[in-house]
């Protein structure tokens, strides 16, 4: 059987956060307020997405304080923790594009990865650029107007409309369309947390030495550029594309791979 | 050979991955800028204007959840939880996704005394200054979410029929709608009982509007820029010391036009044709 541990908290940490931004509306809890564009936890400590708040200030508006103030916590816990772990850990809609790749792998439509011309994995930080260019031209945060995150989220604080299409259009992207397409391709927000985790300290580590060359690892991972190193050198995963969902560390049979703090 | 075809090969990726960035920035701008018109949306109390609001929002949710679990939210009967007043617009509502918004019919603003919705926006959208009386105190009547319009000719107090649920549901009785009584011609011995709103005073809470009897309420909240007209600087109220004050320092011009000397039925034999 294999291992899902990783998984397993994973799983438990998105759906646990995300109950916490239900139960507030919901219940009036005080744990987690608000919704990923500007939080409150415990009703102090202010937590604000850092691309969003990019965005909004492209505009020339200034933001209050506490957007300012949350997006410098949100951006110091991901530069020090992990990189792109808000992807694999707290997004809701990582599980949308994660069940996209398990379908698309039990339909057995995975069988290579299509080069497109256009559609690299480096769009994102095209997109991301753009995004802010675009916000700063028609004065409303671009992205947010039709940011499958966000509308996921406040689908499940507030209810979801026809916002749901978005998250069954990026799922059915992402199974019929391009593998990865929204997470690894397309999504700004995921480029905008690959730059500042780019230097996090927990990483994924590699020890050659145990290494059978299975390559399930490079099966499951959703960003499998970050894995060359894989039965070649002992060395950490250090490209900030990684999303340390730790999937790989879970399919590995050979004790070959495992988290690990960076050394400074 | 190979090396100027690895050139030509470049420039040519160069110029379509350019030309793509520049459609679909124009296509994304194109979307964002029309999502973004629509006039007809009543916002929370202290909201900047409709433009610097969608700028400004970052649309967290705050002020709907603040609204939906403040303390006086509940129903006097059941002792259960009501639903709150602000909604999240989503997708299909057609208005900018993501911000609040509320409709009087459903949920009418109850403009509570300590204003809960606004204290929370971390953003600025909300703005807690323009709230403050002058005693520097929270003051929901100094909000402006819109404006009530009576539509007369399908309220039935402008029939002669006596109803006075507008009058009587606004918060602000006998303020910001009053009563004006008016002759019945058509009975002879019967008073109209006409609701009159105040534009200085009308929050746009939307009291009236879900109190309306009628089968679509006669008076209804429209936001301020649709709701009001505008006379433009060049009147001015020439009884109004105040509004003088604006015209005090207008130099006087006076335009004179040459007065022809010629008999107007002249021209027919003058000009030529």
């Amino acid at each position: 059987m294999k291992n899902i541990k990783y998984l397993l908290l994973r799983r438990t940490t998105q759906i646990g956060i995300l109950f916490f931004y239900f139960a507030a509306n919901a219940f009036g809890w005080h744990v987690l307020e608000g919704t990923f564009g500007t939080s409150f936890l415990f009703q102090t400590i202010p937590l604000a997405d850092p691309y969003t708040t990019l965005q909004v200030l492209s505009t020339g508006f200034v933001l209050g304080a506490d957007v300012l103030l949350g997006a410098a916590i949100i951006t110091l816990f991901y530069f020090v923790v992990g990189g792109r772990a808000f992807c694999s850990w707290v997004c809701p809609i990582n599980m949308v594009t994660d069940l996209a790749n398990w379908t698309r792998r039990k339909l057995h439509l995975d069988k290579e990865e299509v080069n497109y011309r256009f559609l690299k994995r480096s769009a994102r930080y095209w997109i991301m650029v753009l995004g802010i260019l675009v916000s700063a031209v028609v004065g409303v945060a671009s992205f947010e107007v039709f940011s499958p995150i966000t509308i996921m989220q406040r689908g499940i604080v507030f209810g979801f409309g026809m916002g749901g299409a978005v998250v069954v259009a990026i799922f059915l992207f992402d199974l019929f369309g391009v593998k990865n397409g929204w997470c690894g391709h397309l999504c700004p927000l995921g480029a905008t947390y690959s730059i500042i985790g780019s230097k996090s300290l927990i990483r994924v580590k590699h020890n050659h030495e145990n290494c059978t060359n299975c390559m399930d690892c490079k099966v499951v991972c959703p960003e499998n550029q970050v894995l060359h190193m894989i039965n070649k050198e002992s060395i950490s995963v250090t490209n900030g594309e990684c999303t340390n969902c730790g999937r790989c560390i879970d399919v590995c049979n050979d004790d070959a791979l495992a988290f690990n703090i960076r050394k400074l | 050979m190979n090396h100027s075809n690895n050139r030509r090969n470049f420039m040519a990726t160069t110029v379509q991955s350019i030309g793509l960035t520049a459609l679909s920035g124009m296509l994304w701008s194109g979307y964002t800028d029309s999502v973004k018109a629509s006039p007809l949306v009543l916002r929370p109390p202290g909201a900047l204007p409709e433009a610097d609001f969608l700028t400004a929002c970052i649309k967290c949710g705050l002020c709907a959840e603040a609204c939906q679990n403040r303390d006086t939210n509940v129903d006097k009967e059941t002792g259960k939880q009501r639903e709150g007043t602000l909604k999240m617009a989503k997708g299909g509502d057609a208005l900018l996704i993501g911000t609040p918004y509320f409709i009087p019919t459903d949920v009418p603003c109850y403009m509570c005394e300590d204003i809960p919705c606004v204290p929370v926006c971390p953003s600025g959208a909300l703005d807690m200054k323009s709230l403050l009386n002058e005693k520097e105190e929270l003051d929901i009547n100094k909000s402006s979410m819109g404006l009530a319009i009576v539509h007369k000719e399908s309220c039935i107090a402008f029939w002669g029929i006596q109803c006075d649920a507008c009058y009587r549901a606004c918060p602000l009785l006998d303020e910001a709608i009053t009563l004006e009584y008016q002759k019945n011609d058509r009975t002879g011995k019967h008073a109209f009982l006409l609701p009159i709103v105040h534009d200085n005073v009308c929050t746009g809470c939307g009291l009236c509007e879900q109190a309306c009897v009628t089968e679509k309420p006669a008076i209804f909240v429209l936001p301020n820029k649709v709701a009001k007209g505008k006379a433009g600087d060049h009147y001015v109220k020439g009884w109004d010391a105040k509004d003088q004050e604006r015209v005090k320092d207008a130099k006087s011009q006076i335009n004179t036009t040459e007065i022809s000397k010629q008999d107007s039925t002249d021209y027919l034999n003058s000009e030529e044709f």
